[in-house]
């Protein structure tokens, strides 16, 4: 981990409210997939906390956001040649096991299986990237599980396009039979993807550090312990913290 | 040569930059970072006299230029800290400045005789401040006889100096500054955070679990100057500043209010070097302004 100015490449809406920014930056060189960087937004006192969409060749590196509030908007307008001060890669990401596995994503959950599904597939493994929205309007990325060579399958809630439903449906309506799965996406589909499978969960939560220190992320273990999502996740095992 | 290094009771700083409790851990994240060796010493995290796992979540919320915290006293309690962390703190020359807090009189008492024992600890920093618990804490803080009755408590339980580090959330903080001054304080630190709120505005409720929090970050330092600068003049003991620091000249900033050393905390989760930072930059900045060491700096402001 390390501190570094990145340079933005592009900045552009990919669906509603949703952003991906290409940075040319050497912070995240050796990041893993499921890590995350901490962003310092120009005018705003924290950072934003935004996971690795993809490592690119070349020193690039992609995130996509939502704008979910002031600081994002801001940065959802800045522009090519602009630069933004990075802190990262933090966190453990998903691991790169070998076997073929599910990938599960809700919304702006989706970024970080994408680098998660291109080391699967240069590994040769099976990949299945299981994609849900809430409607067309929010839909992003799903071509580009299709090119890394994942079979793809799309829900939303409101049935706009693919499956009607949520990712759970989803699967089940595939008739797909996860071994391990890898899901990112909010808490109540985290929720039913840790009720129904076994595998790993990539957690979102509000931090201020991002490296272990202020315990203002933590989560509890079923023994009744504590771990910090920035430190000792994003990325848990099902099963071991209490969602 | 700038000369950089302060003595203060029971702490000699190589320089005046201490990581503020609560922002810091107990260094093993920074340790990641950069030698903390560097640093003239360090508040470490809050020990209570049992584990608590804190305040629930969210914790954390962004203001303008701040930040609200309600973290509620996290920490394995203090068998632990002195089991696994001071041990380990003992590898980095800097001075350990351990942070106390209890929900009563007593639990300060029995913390801080654990702690006597260990050569890693140089002065006791009793929070009788923290806005995020319900008991003691800040109950303590903001009562200038039952600040001076806690402060007596620890000061005949402890065998190293104490610091008690004061609320800004009262209504004259001079008055506490005194009261614990008579009762036998080695030194003062001040400010601890603001008592603050956020709502979100699609639920109405409040964005922290815990309702309130405690603002830090540079918006508070205007506040925290003044009341250095007023408790200043009216104590004789030693101040160490806290709050909203971000640079070498924010430093300057409160020893010329009458500080003799300062804290730094939120902008360590901003900047992780932020204390290397403002260390390296220090000399150049005092030399700017016509100094030549930390202590010549200290009180520049008063009685002018």
């Amino acid at each position: 981990m390390k501190r570094g100015t990145a340079i933005i490449l592009s900045n552009t809406m990919i669906a509603e409210d949703t952003y991906e920014m290409i940075l040319k930056t050497e912070v995240t060189d050796d990041a893993d997939c499921g890590q995350f960087v901490q962003v310092q937004v120009p005018g705003y006192y924290l950072r934003r906390p935004i996971s690795i969409h993809r490592i690119l060749p070349d020193h690039q590196l992609s995130l996509i956001y939502k704008v979910v509030g002031d600081g994002t908007r801001v940065m959802s307008e800045m522009a090519e040649g602009e630069a933004l001060d990075l802190f990262g890669p933090l966190g453990h990401g998903f691991p790169v096991l070998e076997e073929d596995v599910v990938l599960i994503g809700g919304g702006v959950g989706v970024p970080p299986l994408a680098e998660t599904a291109a080391r699967y597939r240069s590994k040769g493994r099976n990949v299945t990237a299981v994609l849900g929205f809430n409607n067309t309007a929010a839909v992003f990325g799903t071509e580009e599980f299709r090119e890394l060579g994942c079979n793809v399958i799309v829900a939303t809630m409101d049935g706009s396009l693919g499956i009607h439903g949520t990712v759970i449906d989803a699967i089940k309506e595939a008739g797909i039979h996860p071994g391990t799965v890898l899901a990112c996406g909010p808490l109540p589909m985290l929720r039913a993807v840790a009720e129904n499978y076994n595998g790993y969960l990539s957690l979102e939560a509000r931090m201020a550090c991002g490296i272990g220190a202020c315990m203002g992320c933590v989560v509890k273990t079923p023994d009744g312990g504590s771990l910090r999502v920035c430190k000792d996740g994003p990325v848990f095992r099902t099963g071991e913290v209490v969602l | 040569m700038i000369d950089l290094h302060v003595d203060l009771p029971g702490l000699h700083l190589k320089n005046p930059i201490i990581p503020a409790s609560g922002c810091f851990g107990f260094g093993r994240e920074f340790a990641e970072l950069y030698d903390l060796s560097r640093l003239g010493g360090i508040a470490i995290k809050s020990a209570t006299p049992e584990e608590r796992f804190g305040n629930p979540t969210p914790r954390i919320a962004e203001t303008p230029m701040g930040m609200l915290n309600a973290i509620g006293l996290q920490n394995h309690g203090v068998d632990y800290i002195i089991e696994n962390e001071l041990p380990w703190l003992a590898q980095f020359d800097t001075e350990i400045l351990a942070n106390v807090t209890a929900s009563t009189e007593e639990g300060y008492a029995e913390v801080i005789r654990k702690l006597n024992h260990s050569d890693v600890v140089k002065a006791y920093e009793l929070n009788i401040s923290c806005p995020n618990v319900k008991h003691g804490g800040a109950a303590l803080g903001i009562d200038p006889v039952l600040a001076a009755s806690v402060t007596r408590l620890a000061k005949s339980a402890a065998e190293k100096p104490v610091y008690v580090k004061l609320s800004p959330n009262v209504t004259n903080i001079v008055e506490i500054a005194r009261a614990v001054e008579d009762a036998g304080a080695d030194g003062l630190v001040l400010i601890n955070t603001l008592l603050g709120m956020r709502l979100d505005l699609r639920t109405a409720r409040p964005v922290l679990a815990n309702t309130t929090g405690g603002l830090s970050g540079p918006a508070i330092k205007p506040i925290a100057v003044r009341m250095v600068y007023q408790c200043a003049k009216a104590v004789n003991i030693p101040i160490i500043g806290v709050g909203g620091i971000r640079t070498a000249e924010d430093v300057l900033e409160f020893l010329y209010a009458g500080a003799s050393a300062v804290e730094v905390g939120a902008q360590n989760f901003v900047d992780p070097y932020a204390c290397i930072h403002i260390i390296d930059d220090l000399p150049d900045t005092l030399q700017k302004y016509g100094l030549s060491s930390v202590k010549e700096a200290t009180g520049r402001s008063l009685n002018l």
